[in-house]
């Protein structure tokens, strides 16, 4: 009773201490946090009301002049269309290779040669992809054409591709990963109880990888950004107009000096962002809050 | 009877020949581009002319391609190590910016991601959800109020400019939450009653059992900074202060050889890292996929 009685005083004592503790250990970052990015961010949300030059308040002007711009709203449009595809396509083949890879243990090694490509440097790439798709490149011998792949429709995929490429060995791995965290004795029950490959994948495994799936999406929707990077090297500042994403029309805008409508632009983005981030939270996090 | 088992036997054997058949497959077909550059580092300028000479010409022929080149040679290399100043310089800038910030990100992040992992405080979960969006904003929305504030801090045109907003990146603190997450509580009970103070909770149970996603953050952390093209574009003037990955797209089709050496050049950094960290950054991974 008395050792209880010490037990509780300890730790109590403990917890008042864990007070600063844990402001000490959050502050420097935190303040870092606030200094570079969010008191900035801050103040772009100011601008974004008013016009850059004589800073006089302007109300939603700046939104309306974003919102009626084409080169916006085209880039917008393509911007979900290669997320929407590219996302659900990197989430599926990577399950697929990851179910087929822990089905037998000493295949793991083989998923390092996936790994491969994340350490490629993006400009290199450039190199090598205007080699396959260029008019007088491998894909062109390989059809007998001389299809400027990069200047067709044909260059979103291109796009697509080159994010699978890049992408597939860490979401594999992250897959992997949440297969095995499964307790082996949950499939096997569901096993004897006679339900199917099929309907043990649907019912059980997929349940169970819904904390990797937030993960993996939230990571993915992060690289999906990055992509940017390969189309700016491959095609410059102004590509195939199905590949001009939003990237593209900020950098544009910043080198053009267009701060009204950057400013009034990342805050639309950060909003849509912060929803769709709160969204997947909300729905696939739960526990986490 | 006995001849249905068999079957069923031999179509799985099938099944599993056909699986390995993809993934060693795809896992080549994967690493095509890799190779390409490797093979292509070896061949001497001559032979990339006459190799590209259509795709200049822009004519009716198509480029053509020899693994093994006809006259195999490092020249690509030491040129680049012995008579190539710049891209020394390009590579020690960028050791450096990857240095600073790398060290910077662990020093701020893993602090903070335990401050998120082991305590509860009010506003953690909203701090939490705004760290999250912070790190999916790509940079070009977040270049205007960086541009803004390095310029009114003078830095424009310096490392700093590249490193100190990377150091406060709230990526590592997303993937190290996990790990730490993935702590069982009841240890830091137990070494609170044994009368631990926070710190060594930290440094004794925390950092050494969380060691994998640590090791993951620094290696994705290193990957980004190895490959950063916005960034120093947007902020660094200068082209002497500029790091290696904007060396590579200086280098034109006439130049291929020397480009593909280059390329393996940063691509050996990585791997090296790779195959230090290979165990650890596995395990951290898996640590950050799992619900902490």
């Amino acid at each position: 009773m008395r050792l209880k009685r010490e037990y509780s005083y300890i730790l109590q004592n403990k917890l008042r201490l864990n007070k600063t503790a844990k402001h000490l250990f959050l502050l420097p970052g935190l303040s870092g946090v606030a200094f570079f990015v969010l008191i900035p961010f801050g103040d772009v949300i100011l601008r974004s009301f008013r016009t850059a030059l004589s800073g006089r308040f302007v109300g939603l002007q700046n939104y309306q002049s974003v919102y009626g711009n084409a080169a916006f709203r085209l880039a917008a449009v393509n911007t979900v269309r290669f997320v929407s595809v590219c996302i659900p396509l990197l989430l599926l083949i990577s399950l697929v290779l990851a179910l087929m890879i822990n089905g037998t243990s000493k295949w793991g090694k083989y998923k390092n040669l996936y790994l491969l490509p994340m350490s490629v440097p993006t400009a290199t790439m450039v190199l090598v992809w205007k080699m396959i798709f260029s008019r007088q490149g491998f894909l062109n011998r390989m059809i007998g054409a001389h299809v400027d792949f990069m200047g067709e429709n044909s260059a979103f995929f291109i796009l697509v591709g080159t994010y699978l490429w890049r992408n597939l060995g860490y979401t594999l791995i992250l897959w992997i990963a949440g297969l095995n965290a499964i307790p082996g004795d949950i499939p096997d029950a569901a096993k004897v109880d006679g339900a199917g490959r099929i309907q043990r994948f649907l019912w059980v495994i997929l349940p169970n990888l819904k904390g990797s799936m937030y993960t993996i999406t939230v990571l993915s929707l992060l690289n999906s950004f990055k992509v940017f990077r390969e189309v700016y090297l491959i095609s410059g500042s102004y590509p195939q107009e199905k590949i001009y994403l939003l990237p593209h029309v900020f950098n544009n805008w910043y080198t053009n000096l267009d701060l009204d409508k950057m400013a009034a632009g990342a805050v639309l983005s950060a909003l849509i962002l912060g929803s769709i981030s709160l969204l997947l939270q909300r729905h696939w996090n739960k526990e986490d809050s | 009877m006995m001849r249905q088992v068999n079957r069923y036997i031999i179509g799985k054997k099938c099944m599993r020949i056909l699986q390995l058949f993809i993934i060693v497959g795809l896992g080549i077909f994967i690493c095509m581009p890799v190779l390409i550059l490797f093979f292509g580092s070896l061949a001497d300028e001559i032979e990339w002319i006459d190799r590209m000479k259509p795709m200049i010409r822009n004519g009716l022929d198509y480029i053509k391609w020899k693994w093994i080149p006809d006259y195999p040679t490092l020249t690509h290399y030491k040129e680049l190590f012995f008579y190539a100043p710049q891209f020394m310089t390009l590579f020690w800038n960028s050791i450096k910016i990857a240095a600073c910030i790398l060290s910077g990100q662990l020093l701020i992040g893993i602090p903070s991601a335990w401050a998120f992992a082991a305590y509860n405080f009010k506003g953690k979960s909203l701090l939490f959800s705004v760290y999250v969006i912070l790190m999916l904003l790509p940079f070009q929305v977040t270049m205007l109020s960086k541009y803004l504030l390095l310029n009114s801090l003078n830095l424009l045109n310096t490392h700093a400019a590249v490193i100190l907003p990377a150091v406060f990146s709230t990526f590592p603190v997303f993937i190290i939450y996990r790990g730490f997450r993935g702590i069982p509580k009841e240890l830091y009970e137990v070494a609170r009653i044994d009368g631990a103070g926070e710190w060594l909770i930290f440094v004794r149970i925390g950092l050494p059992l969380a060691q994998g996603s640590i090791m993951s953050a620094f290696i994705l952390g290193f990957l980004e900074c190895w490959n950063m093209i916005e960034e120093p574009l947007a902020f660094l003037k200068n082209m002497s202060l500029w790091p290696l990955s904007l060396y590579l797209p200086e280098i034109g089709v006439t130049q291929a050889g020397r480009a593909c050496a280059a390329s393996i050049l940063t691509l050996v950094v990585s791997l090296f890292l790779f195959a230090i960290f290979r165990d650890s950054l596995e395990k951290g991974i898996v640590s950050s996929a799992l619900k902490g």
